[in-house]
């Protein structure tokens, strides 16, 4: 079964997406993540979607799902990298998924989840 | 069978010299074309038509006889389109053809009152024909360089501006329409990409009115740049669109706006951590503190 892998660094989960979502494979991460953040007591999630070209409102629903599920679990999401052709898509399905922080790519990503756990931020940096 | 096609090719430089000799008198445009060229067209177009009757086929232009005729029509319009002729101007063109035909119908059929009737007949359907096309081919021509005209316009209106780093500004000049927003969208959305940009400054001092539907598009843009990761700031806000938004009802809730393109360059100036300041004692007294410093 194909699974998108999960990468732990430090107190943030890296989920990189590289292949095309269908809806069975968005359920499967939805609930490994989920199951990952409390075994590993996540403060963040990075999620990488710049090589995603194609989404639907299911893959947005999922995406913002996700999101909602992991602030209950307190940990914060940040979407990176989404296409122009994504943007506008998800936008012409009204789906502006207010509650899903979003950055330019990983590194502005990471910048912002160190900022929004800032307590994490001087203890890593110090 | 009908005489026609043979006479006209038995006489075809002679009936040219009469046309040329008609349009002189009636359409001649010597401010838009030389002697020489339309020499040379009228040359063109007569034995392309001279070709085409050959086939014997004069009531249906759509056959491969008249292939040559219709290209050359084609290219006569194309050109008189971009010299600036008038539509009546280039049809007249061909129809002042009519004369010419005629009178050499008549000296052929001068005996014979039926068959001149019958040769008139054709020579009017032939050339009406022709004139036809060529009104045709004009307008298509007019009507692409209206299309092109549109999109250069459409591309000249949506410029993405690099302020600063990672600061964008997008200048709207002129209606925001559904067309429009779609281009504005997409410029905007690749720019961001391209330049690593996480602040864009929408200026709409160049819009004249905003009603229910160009606000939507702005906020659909807006949605979508912030899901990409960059935040856009509305400026240029003037005290009438204000009062317009207002009454309109429309959410700008969550937008920010700002009334000037310096105050929203501030802002994001202020957001991503960076200043612009004075340098001490006015300008050329700096540029001298600066290069001191250097030496």
């Amino acid at each position: 079964m194909e699974r998108i892998p999960i990468l732990r660094m430090g107190q943030f989960l890296l989920v990189t997406i590289q292949v095309d979502m269908h809806d069975r494979l968005a359920l499967q991460l939805q609930d490994d993540l989920t199951e990952k953040i409390s075994e590993c007591s996540s403060r963040g999630v990075l999620i990488d979607i710049s090589t995603l070209e194609i989404v639907d409102s299911f893959i947005g629903r999922m995406l913002a799902n996700i999101a909602a599920m992991a602030r209950v679990l307190d940990a914060e999401t940040v979407v990176v990298g989404m296409q122009p052709a994504v943007a506008i898509t998800l936008v012409e399905l009204g789906m502006s998924l207010s509650g899903v922080r979003t950055a330019l790519n990983v590194e502005t990503g990471m910048e912002l989840l160190y900022e929004l756990r800032g307590d994490f931020h001087s203890e890593m940096g110090g | 069978m009908s005489k026609l096609p043979e006479m006209i090719n038995k006489h075809q430089e002679e009936i040219r010299t009469d046309w040329l000799k008609q349009m002189n008198s009636s359409v001649r445009r010597a401010d838009l074309m030389s002697n020489e060229e339309l020499d040379a067209q009228s040359r063109e177009l007569m034995s392309a038509i001279a070709k085409g009757v050959k086939s014997g086929d004069l009531a249906n232009l759509d056959g491969p006889a008249w292939d040559e005729a219709r290209d050359t029509l084609g290219a006569i319009s194309a050109s008189r389109a971009k010299q600036g002729f008038t539509t009546s101007e280039t049809a007249t063109f061909v129809l002042s053809l009519k004369q010419p035909i005629f009178n050499a119908v008549r000296r052929e059929n001068a005996s014979d009152p039926a068959a001149l009737f019958d040769d008139i007949w054709k020579t009017t359907q032939l050339v009406d024909k022709l004139a036809l096309i060529t009104a045709d081919a004009f307008q298509n021509v007019r009507e692409k360089f209206i299309a092109r005209q549109q999109e250069e316009l459409m591309e000249l209106s949506t410029p993405v501006v690099k302020l600063w780093d990672g600061i964008l500004a997008l200048p709207i000049i002129g209606t925001l329409d559904s067309a429009r927003t779609q281009v504005v969208m997409e410029s905007l959305l690749q720019a961001v990409v391209q330049t690593n940009s996480r602040v864009a400054i929408i200026d709409i001092t160049g819009v004249p009115t905003v009603d229910t539907l160009v606000a939507q598009h702005l906020l659909k843009t807006i949605t979508a740049a912030r899901l990409m990761g960059a935040d856009c700031i509305i400026s240029g806000v003037r005290p009438q669109i204000a009062q317009t938004i207002v009454h309109l009802g429309i959410d700008l809730a969550g937008v920010i706006t700002k009334a000037k393109l310096s105050d929203a360059f501030a802002l994001a100036l202020q957001r991503s951590g960076q200043v612009v300041t004075k340098v001490n004692g006015g300008n050329g007294a700096g540029k001298r503190t600066l290069l001191r410093r250097e030496e």
